[in-house]
């Protein structure tokens, strides 16, 4: 029987991670990256600890968390990936490592670490 | 000693186009190579929130150091940066995405492509305002 190509699952991760980035990804960084750190309309204790512990423990928001930081991830690498190429970069089992090795890290890394913040 | 021109020679080389900075030469390349390079910018925000998720874990000191490290002015500006490529990403991400996914057909009538564009558009929007509007529900 012919080999399965593993490549639907990395485009379907790129994909989903493509889409929750568009949506997402400018009201997130805007949040986080920006309105709270300079307390812009948003107070800079906005996420101060036991807020942030109390929206992570819930099952809603640590979901949403999980799927931020992995989707992003493996929609970035498989980007970056493909583009190695367009930079004269030529890919081989190190670079395919090195890239889908770092989403996976992150995935879970990210597990554990909303996990253990517990429900 | 100075070789005949290539005369029974296999190791000469021919000619080799040079490639280096070809994206640069069309614009439309450079907005391909803009596009993809959006995801480093998403793959940066992934490990800042990865960061985040340790620090929380870690207990209250860490968190306050990583909400300390967000303040810091490099990283406001980094994340300007990582602002702007979000928005290119959904921008463009939604440009391409009639010729991304399957044909769709209404009533015997392919689905124009503008249309999936404004659509993708709009729910970008709809998204954005509604996350803005539950950050500000959530204020303190």
């Amino acid at each position: 029987m012919k080999k399965r190509s593993n490549a639907p699952i990395f485009w379907l991760l790129f994909g989903a991670g493509g889409v929750l980035s568009a949506l997402t990804g400018v009201a997130l960084v805007l949040i986080t990256g920006v309105l709270v750190p300079l307390g812009w309309v948003l107070p800079q204790d906005y996420l101060a600890y036991p807020r942030v512990l109390a929206f992570a423990q819930n099952w809603f928001f640590k979901a949403f968390l999980f799927a931020v930081i992995a989707l992003f991830a493996w929609h970035a690498v498989h980007r970056i990936y493909h583009s190695l190429h367009d930079l004269g970069i030529h890919n081989n089992a190190g670079t395919w490592m090195l890239c889908y090795g770092s989403a996976l890290a992150i995935t879970a890394v990210g597990a554990i670490s909303l996990l253990s913040i517990g429900f | 000693m100075k070789h005949a021109a290539g005369a029974g020679r296999p190791h000469v080389r021919p000619y080799v186009r040079p490639m280096k900075g070809w994206w640069t030469r069309n614009p439309f390349f450079v907005s391909y190579m803009v596009r993809e390079g959006t995801a480093l910018a998403v793959w940066l925000y992934s490990v800042e929130l990865l960061a985040g998720a340790v620090c929380l874990a870690m207990g209250e000191g860490a968190w306050n150091s990583w909400v300390a490290s967000m303040r810091h002015p490099v990283m406001i500006l980094i994340n300007l940066v990582v602002l702007w490529s979000m928005a290119v990403h959904a921008k463009s991400w939604f440009d391409i995405m009639p010729k991304t996914m399957p044909m769709i057909f209404v009533s015997g009538k392919r689905l124009a492509g503008s249309t999936i564009t404004r659509t993708g558009y709009a729910a970008v929007v709809a998204a954005t305002v509604v996350i803005l509007g539950l950050a500000m529900w959530g204020r303190p």
